[in-house]
């Protein structure tokens, strides 16, 4: 090393490194983060991908061959494929929907002051830090009316003529999974849309008000666009967490009864550890992300335009 | 103290280009001010001068030193910032230490540094509270001292006082003169508002969208402003711009607004369109008869004097006094524009006319 | 400033969230600590005629469950501690830097959210095995790892972006490098989001399931969800044990989460922080 006279040289030769090492700051931050997702994450998913077009069934020595489109010839023809995916629907739709609706009134009510707000918070948010298949099974539990309340709930309240187990009517076993997801998800809906209440400045609020603004105005025209960008993020990422999880079907109705709660995530499961057929698994799991993918694309889509509205 | 030398600055973010070709030299111990309107690029001159931002070309020295491609904390500048950007987990105290003890310096020292600023500041009282439980003005104040405790080669000062209240500023605006004035530091002084271009700058850098469009004394600005745009910008109540036309008559060249004639100009000035420019406090109001004749439209009393709204031929026209006329609307009164004291520019370019 | 009326309608519906979000939580905590003989006669009373604790006596003492425990915390701990790290560095660069690829990446980040992990159990199990990280804490924690920093670099993105830029170019002003500036402004007062993204990322580690079971066959490194199973997949399946044994898991994230979830909601409302 030599040392450099800073007020002679005209372009000294740290200079060039100088800038280099500010252009590779950034990636130098991500590094670690991108790294791990790319080795554990986006590798095993090329691979997970290319099992669709093999026929791959685990402990069968004579499966692995390449077979092209075979297997998606097999889900179009798949009458279980179309039932899952229509029940997939409905789980997602009606989870979403009531957790969002759930958070955000719950939400409301937290964003204004009163006595032992503190306390209230942290205990309706709760939830949110139990084991999604405890929570499962002790819905499951509590479902069972030789054990468990809520069949006489149901039937106190007029829900049910006889205290039976929702989980065994094939009509409505899908609720019982519903509840137990709504049950975990409205605290994160809360928790996200209450943060964003909070980031709206009071003032405006004020400005409102003196302007002749009734509360359901204010809301309209003041919570509501205020929201929409975490709205619509968070809606988002839910939908797809909700439509990708399979824990709660499994460990409460298996998918049944005959089929009636399997959604697209807990068929995969079955056929991936049930009938160990991973090349359909995964035939089924990259449907899956292409329809999701095709629902994000869409939803951004639609927030750009929002966004350029404003 | 230093000087600061800037060559042939471009700056731009993607394909927009925000600084084209910027020459500035700034003298050791001068009140640089930057002015224009916001957009134009003052920011970003000076974070370039912070080294926050990399210039794209050109050159930036500072002492004579070459600092294109030094980080911020080499460079040895002192920065306020618009929102003060004070440490929120730090006390006073700690914030306006920081520089210091980032340098290492001796305990003793930090103390007679703080000690010295603080007094300077009135900031003794407040010295272990953090900055949420400080007032707006305080906290301004806090972010003064944090640029002096450090004694550093120049000052910068990105709108230091756009979110004080009128008065405060006003206050504010005299003591960062005095501070000035008793440090000897090096400044570069950024602002939108005219009026501290006006009342703090040694000189003036007046910019509009990335180019200096003039730099002078406040004075130079305002007598002799290079162009419209400066002549438009410095001034309140603002220059007035008249349609009107040079024309050789028996007396010599004058120029006219309609049939009116204003002034006498240089023998040498061609004939054609012009833009007048009239500054309102330079025009002399006489009875209806003699000089220009105008009607009067609306008069705006400020205390010190009046703004009285002309119209000239069809033309809208301020002109401010400060004697109290007892004019009323629809009055007709006459109108002198003394020698020296209007601007000719170029009806295209906007360019000053000699003359 | 509002009426009695909205008060009662306000405590009234808080009231109906506070019973939906603790009574399954209740009920867990009243199977556990009923007598196994009043298990099914008295399935429906809302408190057993007779309480007692052995089935925590059993679990603590009879069971692996204190292994499993003891590996549980290790792989949250471990998980939340790296997640944090890395997707702190992460949500920074992305807040505070323009840079070529950045839309790219935050696609990439969204495409890992969009799939079932099922697909990837398979090829994962082929990737850790040859490298001896089956059957063992260490490979669940880079799994697990893996699957959460997505999430939390955009929570750790969004806490960045509630503290104002000027404050660390103040301190590079004032003589920070860049580095410095992140360490001893920024960092302090992200203090709430890293709890935040600790807390978020612990949770979840803690409730692993799939994973946990699928890239291990020994006792030894088994995590406490897996251990659960083990009450249910035999054929006489203990409820008051698993229940206690649930019970027994759900204290430390309750309590941990319980503290953390205010600065969750804390760390993502924007302009909270001001310079
Ligand atoms: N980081 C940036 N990225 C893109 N454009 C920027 C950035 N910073 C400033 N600009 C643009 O550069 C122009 C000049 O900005 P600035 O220097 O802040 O103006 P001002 O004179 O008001 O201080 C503006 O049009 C602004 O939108
Ligand atoms: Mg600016």
């Amino acid at each position: 090393m030599t040392t450099l006279d800073l007020s002679a040289s005209p372009a000294p030769p740290h200079a060039l490194l100088r800038r280099i090492v500010l252009k590779a700051e950034p990636y130098l931050y991500c590094f670690p983060a991108l790294f791990l997702i790319a080795a554990i994450m986006l590798v095993p998913l090329i691979v997970g991908l290319s099992y669709a077009f093999r026929d791959l069934v685990l402990l069968d020595p004579a499966s692995g061959d390449y077979i092209g489109l075979t297997h998606f010839g097999e889900i179009w023809a798949d009458a279980n494929f179309w039932n899952a995916l229509q029940n997939t629907a409905i789980w997602t739709i009606v989870c979403v929907a009531l957790q969002f609706g759930l958070g955000l009134t719950l939400a409301l009510l937290l964003n204004q002051p009163f006595r032992g707000r503190g306390l209230i918070q942290a205990l309706v948010f709760l939830p949110w830090a139990v084991p999604s298949f405890l929570s499962g099974l002790n819905w499951a539990w509590m479902f069972n009316p030789v054990i468990g309340p809520l069949p006489y709930v149901f039937q106190a309240l007029g829900l049910m003529q006889t205290p039976d187990n929702i989980l065994s009517s094939p009509d409505h076993a899908i609720w019982g999974p519903i509840i137990a997801m709504v049950w975990w998800g409205i605290p994160f809906f809360a928790i996200t849309l209450l943060a964003a209440l909070q980031s709206i400045p009071k003032d405006i609020y004020e400005a409102a008000a003196i302007d002749g603004a009734g509360a359901v105005e204010r809301f309209r025209s003041i919570t509501l666009p205020f929201l929409a960008p975490t709205m619509a993020i968070t809606v988002l990422l839910r939908t797809v967490w909700i439509a990708n999880s399979a824990d709660l079907i499994v460990v409460m109705t298996h998918g049944g009864p005959a089929d009636s709660t399997q959604i697209l995530a807990s068929y995969i499961f079955t056929q991936a550890f049930q009938r160990l057929d991973f090349g359909y698994a995964s035939a089924l799991a990259a449907v899956m992300l292409v329809l999701l993918l095709a629902y994000a694309m869409a939803l951004v889509a639609v927030r750009q335009t929002l966004l350029a509205r404003h | 103290m230093a000087s600061i030398d800037i060559a042939a600055v471009r700056k731009s973010y993607g394909a927009t280009p925000v600084l084209r070709g910027i020459d500035l030299t700034i003298a050791n111990g001068e009140f640089v001010v930057l002015v224009g309107p916001s957009g134009c690029g003052k920011s970003t001159l000076l974070r370039l001068i912070a080294g926050l931002e990399l210039i794209d070309k050109g050159e930036i020295r500072i002492g004579g030193r070459r600092v294109n491609d030094l980080p911020p904390k080499d460079r040895d500048l002192a920065m306020v910032f618009q929102s003060y950007a004070l440490y929120p987990h730090m006390s006073v105290r700690d914030n306006m230490s920081y520089a210091l003890r980032l340098r290492k310096t001796p305990k003793e020292k930090i103390a007679a540094a703080l000690k010295g600023a603080s007094a300077k500041l009135g900031l003794d009282a407040l010295i272990e509270r953090k900055p949420r439980a400080l007032s707006g003005g305080q906290r301004q104040r806090v972010a003064m001292g944090r640029a002096i405790v450090r004694d550093p080669q120049a000052f910068l000062f990105d709108e230091p006082l756009s979110n004080l209240d009128a008065r405060l500023r006003e206050q504010m605006r005299f003591e960062i003169k005095k501070l000035h004035r008793d440090l000897g530091a090096t400044s570069v002084y950024v602002t939108h508002d005219q009026i501290e271009a006006m009342t703090m700058a040694d000189r003036i850098v007046a910019m509009n969208e990335g180019v200096i469009q003039q730099v002078g004394s406040p004075s130079d600005l305002y007598d002799n402003p290079a162009n419209l745009f400066v002549a438009g910008f410095i001034g309140s109540p603002a220059m007035n711009f008249l349609q009107a036309r040079t024309v050789a008559g028996p007396g010599g060249m004058s120029v006219t607004v309609g049939q009116a004639e204003i002034a006498k100009v240089p023998p040498a000035t061609p004939t054609g369109p012009v833009v007048l420019g009239l500054r309102p406090e330079r025009i002399t109001l006489t009875a209806p008869g003699q000089g220009a004749q105008a009607a009067v439209d609306l008069v705006e009393p400020t205390g010190l004097g009046m703004i009285v709204h002309l119209d000239l031929d069809g033309q809208q026209l301020k002109t401010f006094t400060t004697e109290r006329l007892p004019l009323k609307a629809g009055e007709r009164v006459g109108l002198m524009v003394p020698p020296g004291s209007f601007c000719l520019f170029a009806p295209g370019t906007g360019e000053r006319l000699a003359g | 400033m509002r009426n009695p009326g909205y008060w009662i309608f306000h405590y009234g519906l808080l009231a109906l969230f506070v019973v939906f979000a603790l009574f399954p939580l209740f009920w867990l905590f009243k199977v556990s600590i009923t007598p196994n003989d009043l298990l099914y006669s008295e399935g429906v009373r809302i408190w057993p005629s007779r309480m007692s604790f052995d089935h925590y006596g059993a679990v603590l003492r009879h069971s692996d469950f204190p292994l499993f425990f003891r590996n549980s915390v290790i792989v949250s701990t471990l998980t939340a501690f790296f997640s944090t790290i890395f997707a702190a560095a992460g949500g920074y660069a992305f807040s505070r830097f323009t840079f070529g690829g950045k839309l790219w990446i935050v696609g990439l980040l969204l495409v890992t959210q969009m799939f079932p992990l099922v697909m990837i159990v398979a090829p994962i199990f082929r990737l850790l095995a040859p490298l001896g990280l089956t059957n063992s804490l260490t490979g669940l924690v880079i799994v697990y790892t893996a699957f959460n920093v997505p999430f939390a670099v955009f929570l750790m993105q969004s806490f960045f972006d509630g503290i104002p830029k000027e404050l660390e170019e103040a301190a590079m002003m004032d003589g920070a490098s860049r580095f410095q500036a992140l360490l001893q402004i920024i960092f302090p007062l992200t203090l709430p989001g890293i709890a935040a993204t600790l807390g978020f990322v612990f949770t979840a580690a803690w409730s692993e399931l799939l994973f946990a079971l699928m890239l291990n066959s020994s006792t030894a490194a088994s995590t406490f969800p897996v251990g659960l199973l083990a009450f249910v997949s035999k054929f006489s399946v203990d409820f008051g044990q698993m229940m206690a044994a649930g019970v027994l898991a759900l204290i430390p994230v309750c309590v941990f989460f319980f503290f953390i979830q205010r600065y969750l909601v804390q760390g993502l409302t924007a302009g909270a922080v001001k310079g």
